[in-house]
């Protein structure tokens, strides 16, 4: 340090003081200013409208917002979406159930597996099959792993929206080695198609088991270097602390889930409430903070990667060699029915409704997209709040605007 | 063009799903069994129905269960009481989704579809009610806001209407788009709206209708 200069007790006192304090001398400091009968208008209220994207690096992806705004308080804030809108609902009807898998692969495009076990969770419902135990053991895996890489791309990215971009390096160090782990599985790296209906395409690969053992052994100690950059970084609480609480009442009535339902003290996770594949019997904890801030988002969504490395570590325990796909009839026409499924994706609530009527393509395919229903509160997050804030708003309902607008 | 072409290939997808066919390319004599085949039941008796049938006498138009989920068919005019019903007395507080099914060759045309979740049950409920062209849905937005965007979709890739809807705009499309992308006679390829974007010249429904012969395709 080359300010030597010894710090004098005023000025610690000034550095102690809170916002309210500021205030209260800044309201006196005016006071004391003689008050002319015609005041300048600059410092009226002066609403203006002010477009935010859709290019603009913080809401990642095309998201427009027309926010009203007084000074940097924020009025109202309108999102305005469809920019991606590709029609893939009317895309599942015209192919057949299996085709329809590498279309969810576009929908949460930073999460294909958890889109694919949704889709796959669905038909199988409607088919009513039941998938070999190896294959829901493997799907777990695929599905924690996904879990941990999106919420590593969340850190990143809204870290880096609001000036911190250490951990984004950190952060994408990790998911690359994730996606190597996809891309020794399946082939790919983001558009995975990495399951079907009635289990899994292929078995693991010789060597992936011990490979993935030894990453996820390492984990807990590489979310401990993230957490040591951001979990009491000053300027990151300043940030993050009391900006957009929102109650867990709240919550409901928006229909929000996923990490921003459990920060906001809810504690509802589907692989606990409504277990599928073979959640019930791993032992897990689903972290849940009381304050709904953004900053109890981010503690939710770390402790959530630690989870996840500990559901991945059970899950290789149990594995034993079998098969990995179910009785499934080639040609798959499930009876003329509907059903709903939907499993927690690493956004919350990702379901399928599907309505069949007999023959081989889904007469009806609709997607139950966590990122679309969550954005829906967003203004009402943002309300009051100035409009960097926004910026740390938008990075913390970890929206996907392939899946908002789908 | 959608749902005769759905019938049009049985065999399409023996193609479409390599891995489903890779074990059982060896031999054709090698035949996986049919899965086990479930039925729908009636739900009349259920108590959710029972419940709804008790606060209104002439709403339930039919219920069935299948795959453990109960799905209630009621009258259009009442889905937003119904609604209201289901979240004060049954505790269906979490509105999941409002979504809609187009069956293009029945009368009423449309089935719009609600799902509800109840945190005490641990359970969900279907809703639906059968909706005309010229039908106006009440909305239930005013007794769930999650429904908000969705009735919105809804209206957008339906042009299903719901009344007291407190913004019902096009939400994925773009204002001035003409057409409803989700109904079964819309065609895939998509149709040139005239580039509607900007509603003061292009007013809603102001570009070639999907019918014009004249309308180009876009691809």
């Amino acid at each position: 340090m080359s300010d030597e200069r010894p710090i004098s007790e005023t000025e610690k006192g000034l550095a102690l003081r809170t916002a309210e304090e500021l205030r209260t001398a800044a309201l006196s400091a005016a006071e004391s200013v003689p008050v002319s009968l015609h005041p300048p208008t600059l410092f009226d209220v002066q609403e203006m409208e002010l477009n935010f994207g859709p290019q603009h690096p913080s809401t990642h992806g095309v998201l427009r917002l027309v926010v009203r705004v007084d000074g940097e308080k924020i009025i109202e804030t309108k999102p305005d979406i469809g920019y991606l809108h590709r029609g893939t609902e009317k895309l599942f009807e015209t192919e057949t159930y299996p085709m329809g898998i590498p279309h969810t692969d576009r929908l949460d495009y930073v999460a294909a597996a958890t889109n694919n076990h949704a889709y796959c969770l669905t038909v199988e419902k409607l088919l009513g099959v039941e998938i070999p135990r190896r294959a829901q053991l493997v799907r777990v895996i695929l599905d924690e792993l996904q879990r941990l890489s999106s919420h590593l791309v969340w850190l990143g990215t809204s870290g880096i929206d609001l000036g911190a971009v250490t951990p984004f390096w950190y952060a994408f160090r990790e998911r690359e080695q994730i996606l190597d782990f996809f891309e020794e599985y399946c082939g790919a790296r983001l558009t995975l198609n990495c399951m079907r209906i009635g289990g899994l395409p292929f078995d693991l690969t010789a060597g992936w088991i011990e490979r993935l053992t030894e990453f996820i052994d390492d984990l807990p100690s590489r979310i401990d270097d993230y957490e040591q950059l951001l979990t009491e970084n000053r300027i990151w609480k300043k940030r993050t602390v009391d900006v957009g609480v929102i109650s867990g009442e709240e919550c409901i009535e928006w229909g929000v889930t996923g990490p921003v339902l459990r920060a906001s003290g809810v504690e509802w996770d589907l692989r606990r409430a409504q277990p599928y594949e073979c959640y019930d019997e791993l032992d897990f904890a689903i972290p849940t903070r009381v304050n709904g801030d953004t900053y109890d988002r981010y503690v939710v969504r770390v402790q959530e990667m630690r989870q996840s490395a500990r559901i991945i570590k059970q899950c290789l325990d149990l594995l034993e060699p079998g098969e990995v796909r179910g009785k499934v009839p080639r040609v798959i026409k499930p009876l003329a029915e509907e059903v709903y499924a939907s499993i927690e994706s690493p956004k919350g609530e990702l379901g399928f409704y599907c309505v069949s009527n007999g023959t081989n393509r889904p007469y009806r395919m609709h997607v139950r997209p966590p990122s679309f229903i969550n954005l829906q509160a967003l203004p009402r997050l943002a309300k009051g709040h100035l409009v960097s804030d926004l910026v740390a708003l938008i990075g913390t309902i970890d929206i996907v605007l392939g899946e908002v607008d789908r | 063009m959608a749902d005769d072409e759905t019938t049009r290939r049985p065999d399409a997808d023996a193609g479409a799903a390599p891995p489903a066919a890779a074990p059982a390319a060896g031999g054709p004599a090698h035949k996986p069994p049919p899965p086990k085949k479930v039925e729908a039941t009636d739900a009349s008796a259920h108590p959710w129905v029972a419940g709804i049938r008790a606060a209104f006498p002439d709403a339930v138009v039919s219920a069935k269960e299948f795959a453990k989920q109960v799905t209630v068919v009621v009258a259009r005019e009442r889905i937003a009481e119904v609604a209201r019903h289901l979240k004060d007395r049954e505790d269906f507080r979490y509105c999941v989704d409002v979504t809609a099914v187009d069956w293009r060759d029945r009368q009423p045309r449309f089935d719009v579809v609600y799902h509800f979740y109840s945190f005490s049950k641990n359970d969900r409920i279907r809703v639906k009610c059968a909706v005309g062209e010229a039908d106006e849905v009440p909305s239930i937005s005013e007794v769930f806001l999650a429904a908000n965007w969705s009735e919105r979709e809804t209206w957008d890739m339906f042009g299903i209407r719901f009344a007291g809807h407190p913004d019902l705009r096009r939400i994925l499309t773009w204002d001035g788009f003409n057409g409803f992308p989700l109904r079964k006679d819309f065609p895939l390829e998509g149709i040139d709206t005239g580039a509607a974007v900007y509603p003061e010249e292009w007013p809603e429904g102001g570009g070639p209708s999907p019918d014009d012969p004249n309308a180009k395709v876009v691809s």
